[in-house]
């Protein structure tokens, strides 16, 4: 790619409610790497087009799909109208499954070179991705020889921060026309999740994440406490979910939720690849477990061999002592 | 019916990763396997396959493709041994250092040499890369619906139908066939291979396709083709060795202080 200056695209996954930490921190990553152009695919909310601007977007375009969104070819071809309208060189998408399918779609129908998973950073003009691989052990920068560029981010490569003098944004609408293998497929039925009262950061998002495994013997009572304490998000390994004990949607591994957050806590995890895949690249890992040479040991800055029962609730009151203290 | 599985052969994820001075991930024999989400995809389509009418049974198969070098016939065997009943590998020097964009096309490709194709069921992703696109890309080349992310796999009719489970949400999506599916690990169990099969598996032919016979100009894959290159690619220093405290009374305090000491709570 030249050096020139950039636009980039944001895609908004929440338009019509609020922006999610991922897709603030989106948008402040694509700032240093030139123009930013929000877009969302339904009718934002006054709040969604208030954050855009605070978190620099410098224009906001609505793009009706024509399509069912749940079917990512549509929302290829949506973001495809808005990166050929305002001539963006790059794309950028939070890195879920559906997003990541749309961005392959995206750069397929432009063209346009494709990095899952990295950050972008503006060097000497170019734009760069760096990505981890390997279970977190490589560290890979790549570049796009192509004219453009799509990636997919995933959350926790930054923190969001405002900008200093917002542009207040007024949505510009735009439409698209799907192809007929965009909706060849037909969605049936969508069931949404329900959310747990507790109201946990996602595991997907959430900087600290408190995860059970086989060690838990199904009682995944000790890793909620000290979850709660920690204001964390509940993980799992695949076989706490196979076992029943969770939700798939706790599930950290390969073909879960792959998670870097900057503290992860493994309870009763031995610490098998596919596990350790989802996870290798957190920040800080912790693990609990009542043998000291399971194998999530070898990852782990700090290893408290016991058992969890004991020591997950004696840490959870532990914290809440402090932070209350720390309020005073 | 024809259902092809495109499989990756990739390097075993407990082994030594590694990158080569020429950016690309090195591939050799000694530590490759068949990619294990692809087993799922291979299972389902035998399945599949077996829940026909024996006459129709007759007429069917299974046909495994794979992009890559000689060394990948590892993954091809396997395949045969699980009970795929054909084998095509496509192999070609100038396929170095492809990237998805090539990947997919290569594969479309290979599935329209394979005869008239119902049905692609691949794995959701490879464990090496672990990008999850090519599906995708692989079923806008064909021109298919695609019915991504599979933990259940129906046909009737001539109608595919999945259940896709996503973070937070689970969708039910139908698409006639033909079309692109990939499944998850939570799809099947895949079966143990028998004897006979390992035996057959050893001397089993697999056809060996070139560009040339796909009609895919070289200069648009490879290294030459791709969109991205590596810039750098540098293994990260290995963590400090844990500080382990054995719980005495106090495990939990220790994890506590460890955390506040840290500034990470």
């Amino acid at each position: 790619m030249s050096a020139r200056a950039h636009t980039v695209v944001v895609l908004l996954d929440t338009p019509g409610s609020a922006l999610r930490s991922p897709a603030k921190e989106l948008l402040t990553l694509a700032r240093p790497l030139g123009g930013v152009v929000a877009v969302a695919l339904a009718e934002p909310s006054a709040q969604v087009v208030a954050e855009a601007s605070e978190l620099g977007a410098e224009r906001l375009l609505v793009v009706d799909p024509a399509g069912d969104v749940a079917l990512t070819p549509v929302v290829a071809e949506a973001l495809a109208v808005a990166v050929r309208a305002v001539g963006a060189d790059v794309a950028l998408l939070t890195s879920s499954f559906q997003n990541k399918e749309a961005a392959a779609l995206l750069a397929h129908e432009l063209g346009a070179g494709l990095v899952v998973d990295a950050r972008p950073d503006l060097v000497e003009g170019r734009v760069l991705a760096t990505k981890r691989v390997f279970a977190g052990s490589w560290d890979v920068v790549s570049e796009a020889s192509s004219d453009q560029v799509v990636l997919t981010v995933r959350a926790n490569e930054t923190v969001a921060e405002p900008v200093g003098q917002p542009v207040p944004l007024t949505p510009e609408h735009l439409s698209a026309t799907p192809s007929p293998r965009a909706t060849a497929a037909a969605l049936v039925s969508r069931t949404v999740h329900p959310v747990s009262a507790d109201a946990r950061p996602a595991l997907a998002e959430a900087a600290i994440v408190v995860a059970g495994g086989r060690g838990t013997l199904g009682d995944f009572a000790p890793v909620h406490d000290l979850a709660d304490a920690l204001g964390a998000a509940v993980g799992a390994t695949r076989d706490a979910v196979d076992e029943g004990w969770v939700e798939h949607d706790a599930q950290i591994g390969q073909t879960g939720v792959t998670i870097a957050p900057r503290v992860y806590i493994g309870a009763g995890i031995s610490g098998a690849p596919h596990h350790r895949g989802g996870m290798q690249a957190s920040g800080t890992i912790i693990t609990v477990n009542s043998d000291p040479e399971a194998p999530l040991v070898e990852i782990s800055d700090l290893a408290v061999v016991g058992d969890l029962a004991d020591v997950l609730p004696q840490a959870a009151a532990a914290i809440r002592e402090h932070l209350a203290e720390r309020g005073r | 019916m024809r259902i092809v599985v495109p499989v990756k052969f990739v390097p075993d994820i407990q082994s030594d990763r590694r990158f080569g001075a020429d950016g690309r991930v090195e591939r050799s024999a000694a530590d490759g396997t068949l990619n294990e989400l692809d087993e799922n995809a291979i299972e389902a389509a035998l399945r599949l396959v077996e829940a026909l009418e024996a006459a129709e049974q007759e007429t069917s198969e299974v046909v495994v493709v794979t992009v890559g070098p000689a060394e990948a016939d590892l993954a091809l065997r396997k395949a045969y041994q699980l009970g795929a009943h054909r084998a095509l590998r496509v192999t070609d020097a100038a396929l170095a250092g492809s990237d998805y964009f090539a990947t997919a096309r290569v594969l479309a490709a290979a599935v329209r040499a394979a005869g008239e194709v119902d049905l692609v069921i691949g794995g959701m992703a490879a464990l090496d890369g672990l990008g999850s696109v090519v599906p995708a890309l692989l079923a806008a080349e064909l021109g298919w619906p695609q019915l991504l992310l599979a933990r259940r796999l129906d046909v009737t009719d001539g109608v595919a139908s999945v259940t896709r489970e996503l973070d937070g949400v689970t969708e039910e999506l139908t698409a006639p066939l033909p079309a692109v599916v990939s499944v998850t690990d939570h799809v099947n169990t895949p079966r143990y291979p028998n004897f006979a099969l390992i035996m057959a598996a050893r001397t089993k032919e697999i056809q060996v396709l070139s560009l040339a016979d796909l009609g895919i100009e070289p200069a648009t894959v490879g290294d030459a083709g791709a969109r991205t290159r590596v810039v750098t690619a540098a293994p990260r220093p290995p963590r400090e060795p844990a500080v382990v405290h054995v719980d005495d009374g106090e495990g939990g305090l220790a994890l506590a202080t460890y955390l506040i000491d840290n500034r990470l709570v």
